[in-house]
Formats: C-alpha cells, structure tokens, sequence
C-alpha cells in the first residue's frame, strides 16, 4: 500500500479504501515483518476495533480528523492504559499503565488504529534496538543488502568497473524495486535467528522506525534523546522527526533524560510528519515544560521555494569516521540546494567536539535518578528477596535491569556525588550551554538550516555492531544528533538516496527553536528533489498497492 | 583573675599562716569564678517542616485529609507511575509566600527545585523533590515572647528574636508502618507528596523554653494566615532541634539532631534533656557524637536513632521537569501571562491579616492590657477572635474589662465545662453587655462573674434584664454602705479583734460578711476601704480608753 497519510485519507474520505482495510493491510504486513521483531506487543485485535470504528464515523461523514482510520504503531515507552508497557525490560514486563501518555490519547482522539507497542532498546539506552529482553530489532533492508552484496561480488569477478560506478555514489539511482524484483516478503521466511548476516536497525527507537518502513503502519510514534528516532530514520529510509523540545507532552513517556527526551515520530513522508505533529502537540497541563507555539499546526506548501534560504554547513560535522558516500551525499545535497538558489554557507559549531562526553554525563546523571523509582515496590519486577527492605531493592534492580541501565545507573550516581558534582555534573551543564550557544551564534548571523549527515555511516551488519559495547556504540552512533537534543532544536532526518550497497543514506536539518515549519518546509522541498525509493511495498489491488502473499 | 590572687597570695608569703589560709580560700574562690565566667551555653537551631493546608498536594491532584482511609489519597504521580511529571499547585506557593512575607523573608523571584535521592519504602520516587540550591524565600525574622508564668527564669515576658535561615518547598513522603513482630513492612502513601514548607532558622535559641516560645509563635503565625493547621499531633507541624554546647568565647560544640518532636511541651523536654547530657559528658571528659536522635516521651531521654546513623550522599540533582519558579510583584510587567498563572508578592502581602506579634503589641500599647493578658489572648486564635468579637461594633467597651472577663470568667466556665472556646454557645456579644455594665458601675465584678456563669449555663434573659430581676445594682449609696460594714464589725467581734491582734486574714471575713449580706451587691473595694476606716477609727477609740 503505497502512500502516505494524506492519499489514504483522501481515499477513506471519497470512500474507495475503508479504513478496517487498510488496517487489515498494516496487520497483514506486519504478521509477514514478524521476523524483523519489530514488536513487542501486537494489538491486531484492539487496531481492528478501532478502524471500525472510523468506519462508522466515515461513512457518516464525519471523521475526527485527518489520521482517523490511519494505523500507527507507538514504541513501548509510552503509557498506553491496560496494554503492556514494558520499556523492553524485565523491570516492567509486567507493568500495565493505569493511563494513556498524552500523545497516545490525542492519536487515539484523532481516530488513530494502534496496530502495537514497538522494540527498542532497553529504556531507550542504546542506539542500535539491540538490547532489548525481547531480542533485537532487524533491518529490513537487510534482504536487500544481502542480495546486492552478492551481486557486486558477482559483479566484482567480471568487472571491477561496476563497483566503482556504484561506490562513486553519485548518479547512481538503485532503487530496491527495480533492481531487486524479488518477492521481498520472501526475504522475510528466509531469516532465521541464526543467521548473523543482518543490519541493525538503529536505536533506540528501531522498532518504530521498522514498523513505517515494513509497512506495518503509516507512522509510528518514538522517541529521541540523542538520536534515538534519527538514527534508525536513516538506517531503515524513513523520515525521523524531533520536534523542538516543549512542544509535544512528555507527560506518560517513560524518561531516559528528561530535559532531552522529545516525542518524535517516524513517518513515510515529511508531509505526514506535520500531519502526526498537528495532532500531538500543544500544552499540556500534565508536562509543565510544554510550550504554547501558535506556529503548529501547519501544513507544508507543495512548491516551497528555497530561494534565499541559508543552509548551514558544520565544519565540524566532518567527523572522524564519517564514510565517504555519506560525505558524498552530503556534499551532493549541498550542491542541490546551492543551485536552486539558496545560500549555502560553512558554518562553525567549535564545541560540538564536546557534546556526546557532555551528554554522556547528563545522560547517566538523570537516568541514575529516573530509574530509583523501580524498586519493585509500588509496580515492576519485584524479587523474592525479603531479608530487608534494602536487600529486596538490590536483588529486585540487579535482576530487572540489564548490564546497560545498571552499568548507567551506577556511573550517574558517581557523578552526583557531592564530592563529583561540580567536577562532573556542573561541568557538563556549562559545556551543554556552550553548545546551545554555537547554534545560536549559527543562526543569529542568518542560518535558517544546518544540514549534517545523520549518521557516519549507513546500517552497519549486527556482526560489526556488536564488536562494541552500547557506550562506545552510542557515542559513534549519535555523533551528529545528540547536539540537537542538548539545545533542544527541531531535526529531521532525510532519507536522501542508496547506498552502493542499496542501503539508505539520511541526511540531517536542523532548525532554530519553534522553527519546525521551516525545517519541514525545507525536508519536503529536499524530498521532492531526491525522490528517495523507499522500500517498495508492491501495489495492490485497491488501487493504492498490492499486497504480495 | 584567678591568676592574679594567687600571685598576690605569694607576695603575702611572710604571713605564713594567714597566707596558707588565703591561698587554699583563694584557690576555691577561683575554681568557682572559673566555673562562673565560662559557663556552658546552649546553642540551638530548628527545622521545621509544616504541612501546606490546601486541598491537593505540592505537584499532583489528589487530596490532603488526616486520617483517610489507607491508600486512597494516591495519584499516579505519587505513586511515582512511570512517565508522570510534576505539575505544581498554585494554592501551596501562595501559602510558601505568605509564609515567608509573615516571617519577615525576602521572597526570591526566582526559585528553583531539586531532586534529593534516598532509598526508602514511602518515597515511591526514591527521590524527594525539594529546594535545596535556590529556596522560595530567605533571610527572615521571627519574634517571638519567651514567657512561662510557672517557671521563675521565665516569669517576666521577654522578647526573643530568631532568623530564619530559609523557606522551602518540598514534598512529603508516605507512611511506613513496621510490623516487627511478622517482619512486614507497610506503606500507606496518602501523605506521600503533600506539600511541606522546611523553615530553617538560625542557632539563635539557648534553651528548650526558648524554642518551645518559637514554636508556639509559628503555629500561631501560621493559624492566622491560614497555611498550615499547625497541629503537632497529627504530624502537620513537626520540628527537628539541632543542639549543640560550648564555651563563650570557644567554637561552637559538635551537634546532634533531635528528630520528629511532636508537641511543644516535647520539644522543650528533648532541648533541655539533651543539653543536659551533653555538658554532663563534656564535663566527664567525653565527647559529643554528631549523631541524629529521637525523643523517648515515655522516659524523657533522647535515644539514638540506629538506622540513620550511615552516613547519606543524597546526590542532589536539579529537578528537570519543573522550569524555574517565578514570582512576581506590581512593578513586573506580567499583562502577557494569564492572571491566573501569575503570583504576585504585592497581592499576597496585602492580603495578609493582622499577624499575632501586631496584635499583643496593639494589646499592650493601644488597650493598656498588662503584657501578661496580651500573651494569653494571643496565644490562641480561637481565644483572640473572641475578644474581637467581645469589641466588635462597641467603641466605648473597654478592653480591659473585656480582657478580664474573658480570661479569668469565660475560661473558667469553659475549663469548667471541658469544652473549648471555640465551641463555647456564650456569644461574645453577651459578655460585652455584662463588661457595659460593669463599666458603666451598674454592677459590681462580683456580679459580672455571676452573670458570666449564667449565660454561660443558659439563661436566656439578656444580662441588664436579669441584674433588673434579682435587683442586682450596685449599692454605691455610702450610708448604706457605711452601715453594713458598722453590722459586719458588731456581728464579728472575734474577727476584729485577730485582725487587731495582726492577724490580717481575718478582715476578709469582714469583707464577706457584706459581701454576703449584699448578695454581691457591693464593691469589695469600697467595702475594703470603708471597713479599713471603720475598724482603724474602732482601733483609735479602743487605744485612746485605754
């Protein structure tokens, strides 16, 4: 089922699709995505119920709103009342939320079907959806990498030229669809556990962001505290949006990092990323950090000119690592905008060197303090220990939290320790200021937009990934998104184009505070030049795709 | 000083034996001026922390009340459910203002809040939310009157003056009831995230009737304006004592802390035990342990509380759910903002009542009262609001009277009855109209007394119409009163003539002797005086026969 939200709705209200259809569609496709472990709780039942509903409210006329009868899938660290809500940890395996997070609620008071609760990493730590009790989260261009990796080896032995071509990265429009015509639902069955010879998703969010690229449903609420939601965006090819922090309710989101977490989203398209934000954000009396912004709603203009537009380019964003295909895009996109008119300047951000040590020390301090409230007391896994009330706290946390959080866990409290806390803490709040400063400093001197890549590189194998630990993975991994969230911008990542080895390349915008319009105004204007093939869903025979069985 | 008489003592030398017995005196003089000049003095501080009387807690919506049923006053928030935040009550930082601006405190415009990290059943959070870097207000004053007519140190009513350190918002934390005996612990939350001001004041008590005098001046503060019931025995009010001892002139002592004082009376107990102890170790050549305490009422001592004693790095971290509290005053522009978010110090300060200490001094100052009158009206609010309403709307009352009337024969009545002034069916209005009456010198005290303890039994006719029925005036016709007194004389020989013979107490037969016959009738006063006259007059004629 190709599209995206605004063709769906617009086919539910003419009435040529209903929407228990395309939910049977999104529950279809996520039965065959199954061995992508992209949930951990599925709810085909409830999402089924609910699309039922929109239909009766469509075939009267009279729909909630644009995402009534669109299914969406919500990472399992928000609250949704009644249904598990486990944080992908022992700690809450068995933790049903007496309530619904507020964006929950508004997606459902929208009409939303909630197809299930996504994987992730364990209380979000981690940037790859590997360390979560219920088994990573797989790359679904995994198949495709397999097979192209097989091709150029073919293509290696007869010629050399070939690769060459492909590896230049410009020109080179591989499209999933067209070069690999395979039933790419077989691609699924054909995984097994076993087989190490898969991509990582990106985390923490990497069950959400392979919900929207499986097709298991249209958009798919995350979150994003250092990247959570823009990495595994660029790893899968779909576009991850954070909002400006304030903007959308914390309220009911389990914390990492409270004055980083953002509520963000995973969607096929910038244009629905606006939509889903129109419907969850706004004040709320329950989150006292959400801000009025009367600039959302807003829709994006189809033909959004950039001319005059001032795109930054960090200097220091030409990280260590950094692959040269993704230079390459980046480079590429630069042109794109240049010769449509905008002006693309080098900019400095001389302290983002800082910022993933900076966030590193904030990250554990808050999370040490976050997690003191899963003592098994009050909910959550609680021990059989009962020596004292001290012993079943140590034996409940050792238990119901894995190496990460508790690895977490004990470094943040070293930091808050009164004799670390200036030294450590302090530090990092003034190195974290210094580094809002950078960008205000950008976009004071005329900067509209920054554009990064996302990542170094583009979905590395599990084999690879897992040679690091999560910390190191994490600070490789969010190089390039963790600023955003220390100053609390607006950043969306882009898929931009393929690989030579057919894996998607995101790029990152970055815009001021409250300038999310801006941001996506210039992301679609970047999507409609890219025209990124997303992993193709096959027609079916609605008239929007076809389902393959 | 010590050593310049022995000195002097050994220029004496040659008066060898008038100089051994000046130098053994003299050495035991100067032990004892030793002693005198560097006495022991007690320093001590208190904490306070005073539950905020408003319907909901500091950051969630569930309720307040004492005593409700176990676990049914828990919101999610203080559950600590995953994924709540704080949201702060409005009503509980009005009553922090209004608090400190009673307490003289400099409001800060901007306050901030901090988590503080402790692992404990009833902290659901393992974290309590506090303001420990940037409190809501500083630097205050609170005077208070140390006063205890039984004790004499503290017979004559002196003002003491103690600063206030800080006033800071914070949360409660829920109960824990230990089940010893099955090795259980439970927790009931209702009181968990209740809001609480933590006052701190300076070390500027020196003993436990000082602190207790503080104490009595706060709850009666805080009564007043209405932010706090200030009830110590339901855990509204509870007060931890830093005591330490030392020298004048020496550094201060080590210190230990006294921990959930529950009544006044406990606190002054505790202070003064706990002083006590300390000197006596000093003095035996120990040392003081800082150490945490509780109060043991049963035996009057303080006991250490084991299971505090290690050590706790409560790593404080800034609450990052809460942005920064602003408050506001008149000359902020704040026409952006909805008025209804907004706190403004001006608005809160005008609104303050009239607060205890204004109220004595008016006593003192303006109604003549005798100082000791001032500090009983004042010492309870019930109590001061009806001797208002004893002057309400009557200009010509005289407060003196009204004072007295209260103090000594509505209270009486009230003791009497076991009941309190608050629940007393006396309407303040009826005891001004038997003040008019004595004012006005149509009834005797004596008579005032009577009426006060028939209204108080019942009776419904107003006091002038009872006075007119049992033919109550006064007698203020001298001849009469003249002639009663002669009776009085003739009737009891006996009595005159012990009185003669220096034995005074027996003029008060005299005294009642009329008093009776006149059913009260009379000014004990002129009868005093008129007796006085005639007895001396007797006494004159008897001498000058003789």
């Amino acid at each position: 089922m190709v599209g995206n939200v605004f063709q769906v709705a617009q086919k539910l209200r003419n009435g040529s699709l209903i929407p228990s259809e395309v939910c049977s569609w999104c529950i279809r496709r996520s039965q065959l995505a199954k061995r992508l472990n992209v949930f951990i709780t599925e709810l085909p039942d409830y999402a089924q119920q609910l699309a039922e509903k929109s239909d009766e409210r469509i075939a009267l006329g009279k729909p909630l709103g644009l995402l009534d009868g669109i299914p969406i899938a919500v990472k399992d660290n928000y609250c949704t009342a009644g249904i598990k809500t486990s944080c992908a940890s022992s700690m809450l395996e068995n933790f049903y939320s007496p309530y619904n997070a507020t964006v929950v609620q508004k997606v459902l008071d929208a009409g939303a079907s909630v197809v299930g609760k996504t994987n992730m990493d364990e209380f979000a730590m981690g940037s790859g959806s590997l360390d979560s009790i219920y088994g990573p989260v797989r790359n679904p261009w995994s198949r495709v990498y397999a097979r192209k990796r097989q091709m150029l080896t073919a293509v290696t032995s007869s010629a050399g030229v070939a690769i060459q071509q492909a590896q230049s990265g410009h020109g080179v429009s591989l499209s999933a669809s067209q070069r690999i015509p395979d039933n790419y639902d077989d691609s699924y069955k054909s995984f097994s556990m076993e087989e190490d010879d898969w991509l990582i998703a990106g985390g923490s969010s990497g069950g959400s962001a392979v919900a929207v690229a499986s097709g298991s449903c249209f958009g798919a609420l995350s979150s994003d505290t250092g990247g959570s939601t823009r990495v595994p965006a660029s790893y899968c090819g779909v576009v991850g949006y954070k909002p400006t922090y304030g903007l959308v309710s914390r309220h009911g989101l389990i914390p990492l990092v409270n004055s980083l977490d953002t509520p963000s989203m995973f969607t096929r398209c910038t244009d629905d990323a606006a939509a889903i934000l129109a419907t969850i954000s706004g004040i709320d009396v329950m989150d006292s950090t959400t801000v009025q912004d009367c600039s959302v709603p807003f829709s994006l203009p189809d033909d959004a000119s950039i001319e005059g537009l001032h795109i930054g380019i960090p200097e220091e964003y030409h990280a260590p690592g950094l692959s040269e295909e993704t230079l390459d895009t980046w480079t590429w996109v630069a042109d794109l905008f240049e010769r449509a008119g905008a002006k693309v300047t080098r900019v400095s951000l001389p302290h983002t060197q800082y910022s993933i040590v900076c966030y590193s020390v904030l990250c554990v301090c808050e999370v040490a303090s976050n997690m003191a409230r899963y003592d098994g007391i009050e909910y959550g896994y609680r021990s059989e220990q009962a020596l004292s009330t001290h012993a079943l706290y140590a034996d409940s946390r050792h238990t119901g939290f894995n190496d990460v959080v508790r690895g977490r866990i004990l470094a943040g409290n070293y930091f808050l320790l009164k004799r670390n806390y200036d030294a450590y803490f302090v530090q990092a709040q003034k190195v974290r200021q210094l580094i809002t400063a950078d960008f205000r400093r950008a976009f004071d001197a005329g900067v509209d937009v920054l554009l990064t890549p996302t990542t170094l590189t583009v979905a590395p194998p599990y084999k690879e990934a897992t040679q690091h630990d999560n910390r190191t993975m994490s600070a490789q991994e969010d190089v390039f998104t963790q600023p955003a969230n220390m100053a609390g911008l607006p950043a969306v990542s882009v898929p931009v184009k393929l690989s030579s080895q057919s894996l998607p390349i995101g790029l990152q915008l970055m815009a001021n505070n409250f300038e999310d319009k801006l941001l996506l105004t210039t992301a679609k204007w970047l999507e409609q030049q890219v025209q990124f093939n997303r992993l193709d869903l096959v027609e079916d025979s609605l008239g929007l795709g076809e389902l393959v069985h | 000083m010590a050593c310049v008489i022995i000195t002097n003592i050994f220029k004496r030398n040659s008066f060898k034996k008038l100089g051994h017995f000046w130098y053994a005196r003299s050495l035991s003089v100067a032990a004892t001026r030793l002693k005198h000049d560097r006495e022991w003095k007690a320093v001590i501080g208190i904490e306070i922390h005073a539950q905020i009387y408003s319907k909901s807690k500091l950051f969630s919506g569930s309720g307040t009340e004492y005593a409700y049923p176990v676990n049914n006053q828990v919101g999610l928030f203080d559950a600590a459910i995953p994924g709540t935040l704080p949201v702060i009550n409005k009503r509980c930082v009005e009553a922090a203002v209004m608090t400190a601006l009673a307490l003289n405190c400099s409001v800060n415009k901007v306050s901030k809040f901090d988590r503080k990290h402790y692992f404990y059943a009833d902290l659901p959070a393992g974290y309590q939310i506090t303001q420990q870097r940037q409190p809501i207000a500083t630097d205050g004053y609170c005077r208070c009157i140390v006063y205890n007519p039984a004790v004499p140190k503290y017979r004559e009513p002196r003002e003491l003056s103690v600063r206030i350190i800080q006033l800071q918002l914070e949360q409660d934390s829920g109960k824990s009831l230990h089940d010893e005996e099955n090795g259980y612990t439970l927790v009931d939350l209702n009181r968990a995230g209740v809001g609480l001001m933590e006052i701190v004041t300076a070390p500027d008590m020196c003993d436990g009737e000082e602190a207790a005098s503080l104490i009595k001046e706060l709850q009666l503060i805080f009564k007043t304006i209405g932010t706090c019931n200030a009830r110590m025995d339901e855990g509204s009010l509870r007060v931890d004592a830093n005591i330490s001892v030392h020298r004048p002139g020496e550094p201060l002592g080590v210190r230990t802390e006294v921990k959930n004082l529950n009544s006044v009376r406990f606190v002054a107990k505790a202070i003064d035990y706990e002083i006590s102890r300390q000197i006596e170790l000093l003095e035996d050549g120990g040392k003081v342990e800082n150490e945490t305490k509780a109060f043991d009422f049963k035996t009057g001592r303080t006991v250490s509380m084991r299971d505090k004693e290690m050590k706790q790095d409560y790593r404080f971290m800034p609450e990052p759910n809460l942005p920064p509290l602003r408050i506001y005053d008149s000359s902020d522009a704040v026409s952006h903002l909805d008025a209804h978010q907004v706190i403004n110090v001006d608005d809160i300060r005008a609104s303050i009542p009239t607060l205890p200490a204004a109220k004595r001094t008016h006593l003192v100052d303006v109604c003549g009262l005798p100082w000791a009158d001032a500090i009983k009206l004042s010492s309870e609010v019930n109590l001061m609001e009806y001797f208002e309403g004893i002057l309400r709307d009557a200009p010509h009352r005289l407060p003196k009277t009204a004072a007295t009337i209260l103090l000594k024969h509505v209270l009486r009545c009230v003791y009497k009855a076991k009941c309190s002034i608050a629940d007393c069916n006396l309407a303040p209005q009826r005891v001004g109209e038997i003040c008019d009456l004595i004012d006005t010198s149509k009834i005797t005290w004596d008579i005032g007394a009577k009426l006060v303890d028939m209204v108080f039994e019942g009776e419904t006719l107003n006091p002038a119409a009872i006075v007119e029925k049992n033919k109550w005036h006064k007698i203020t016709d001298n001849e009469v009163i003249l002639r009663l007194c002669q009776t009085a004389i003739d009737e009891n020989p006996k009595a005159v003539r012990k009185y003669k013979e220096g034995k005074k107490r027996y003029f008060s037969t005299l005294i009642h002797h009329v008093q009776n016959k006149t059913e009260q009738c009379t000014d004990s006063f002129v009868v005093m005086d008129t007796l006085k006259q005639l007895v001396l007059c007797e006494y004159s004629k008897v001498t000058q026969e003789s």
